[in-house]
């Protein structure tokens, strides 16, 4: 399977196709619900984020606590429809690309063509999985939220599958 | 009468709470299995094979198969000869909950509705209780995540849609659904009764094994004919497109009344983790 790094260049993103099976590299940050409304009332207040949004990946998901001598507990991903209203402003600002599970809207697909961007989708319900390929886990935002805090994971050969390519294409 | 001191029932629920994070029932990962086997090449049958190979690892490493681990769902139906001691019951299956919660390192989802504040610890459960007859205590636990509960739907539809418009319905739900609820799915169906009624039959019937059918053939024959039409919407594992986008179909049902035919929809994904003890 195709290996990547994170973050994506241009060129790599162009090599991708809806329904491509890959393995990724690198730092993702997760972000769900809860934490999709503070970013958003932090940026329309002008307000720093406190994390690099530029070129981010951000991967719609909670995990469970991590057990003693594990980096993360279970943590596969969520429904990614629910960032629906999230998605096009933070891709316009530079967002790197998002991994969640199953469709996004119309709207977030042309968001993700028009800035060149893509749009991974993990596997729902692998949860145990994807613990396993998640080498560190350190919460790096809004710690209050508990499971639905910002957690910036790095990970290795983390599965995925092209769901929007650049050119618009879904794999659904 | 019976004495049974509800801290009993707290350390029954607190066990299989604890052993339903981690585990699949034997009927789901049969038909996981099989569903696997017989799907065709393809990103579908990459995800189920990921799957199965994450609920075997989770069982293993006693991890929760899946990082949602849900409300927590107890059935109980309670003899009218026995008598309960101790703590109150809801006292009591909370308790079990949060230590359940707590030490199998299972995600606390659980929050106010308006506030979106975490109770921080997975309580309250959701508690059904029904009275029945003996003195015996039939208690079934199942955590419920909400990717798939959200896919979940109540028809109020009319007499004359009969047997087709509840087949109809239950499509439709899945459907509308698509690639969101983690398909392979597994359809909970509530037949007759009330609004509120239908949706808790809906809940009950995905507690019955993948693969059982309906007592009345007329049902069985319903649940029968959803599934296959529900598979050739060919929605697939994860939406990625193949033939297996439900693992069944379980109906239950209950008288209605002469002007309606109420029919909900629960939908529960793939992690099937439901548990039954007798005390």
């Amino acid at each position: 399977m195709k290996q990547l790094n994170l973050p994506l260049t241009s060129k790599e993103i162009k090599e991708l196709h809806a329904g491509d099976s890959v393995l990724l590299n690198g730092v993702i940050l997760t972000a769900r619900d809860c934490a999709h409304k503070r970013i958003k009332e932090l940026l329309e207040r002008g307000e720093e984020l406190p994390f690099e949004l530029k070129d981010a990946y951000i991967y719609y998901a909670g995990p469970c606590p991590a057990k003693p001598g594990m980096a993360s507990g279970s943590c596969g991903p969520t429904t990614s429809a629910r960032m629906d209203s999230f998605a096009p402003d933070l891709l316009n600002r530079g967002l790197g690309g998002m991994i969640g599970k199953g469709a996004m809207s119309d709207e977030v697909r042309r968001a993700v063509k028009d800035n060149g961007k893509i749009y991974f989708a993990a596997i729902g319900g692998a949860g145990a999985l994807y613990a396993q390929a998640i080498k560190k886990s350190r919460c790096i935002a809004f710690a209050d939220l508990l499971s639905e805090g910002v957690y910036r994971l790095e990970v290795e050969n983390f599965p995925a599958v092209v769901a929007f390519d650049c050119y618009g294409e879904s794999i659904y | 009468m019976r004495k049974i001191d509800t801290k009993q029932i707290e350390e029954v629920i607190y066990r299989m709470a604890l052993d339903a994070g981690v585990s699949l029932t034997a009927s789901c990962k049969a038909a996981m299995h099989a569903a696997a086997e017989r799907e065709r090449e393809g990103a579908a049958k990459f995800a189920l094979n990921a799957l199965c190979e994450n609920f075997e690892l989770a069982e293993r490493e006693k991890m929760p198969v899946c990082q949602d681990t849900g409300m927590a769902i107890v059935m109980m139906r309670i003899g009218q000869e026995a008598c309960l001691e101790g703590a109150p019951l809801k006292e009591a299956v909370d308790s079990a909950v949060r230590r359940a919660y707590g030490d199998g390192y299972f995600r606390k989802s659980v929050c106010d509705p308006v506030t979106r504040v975490n109770t921080g610890d997975n309580t309250p459960a959701v508690l059904h209780t029904e009275i029945t007859e003996g003195d015996r205590i039939y208690i079934t636990y199942m955590p419920k995540g909400f990717g798939s509960e959200n896919m979940s739907r109540v028809y109020m539809l009319k007499p004359a849609q009969g047997v087709e418009g509840i087949i109809d319905a239950i499509v439709e739900t899945v459907k509308i659904a698509g690639s969101r609820p983690c398909p392979p799915v597994i359809c909970g169906v509530g037949i007759g009764g009330t609004f509120d009624t239908c949706t808790y039959l809906a809940k009950k019937a995905l507690t019955r094994d993948i693969g059982t059918h309906s007592e009345r053939e007329d049902i069985a024959e319903i649940e029968r004919r959803a599934l296959e039409k529900i598979n050739a919407l060919g929605i697939g594992c994860q939406g990625f497109h193949g033939d297996v986008t439900a693992l069944g179909v379980n109906c239950e049902w209950a008288p209605t009344h002469i002007a309606g035919l109420p029919v909900a929809i629960n939908i529960q994904c793939h992690c099937m983790r439901c548990r039954k003890e007798v005390l």
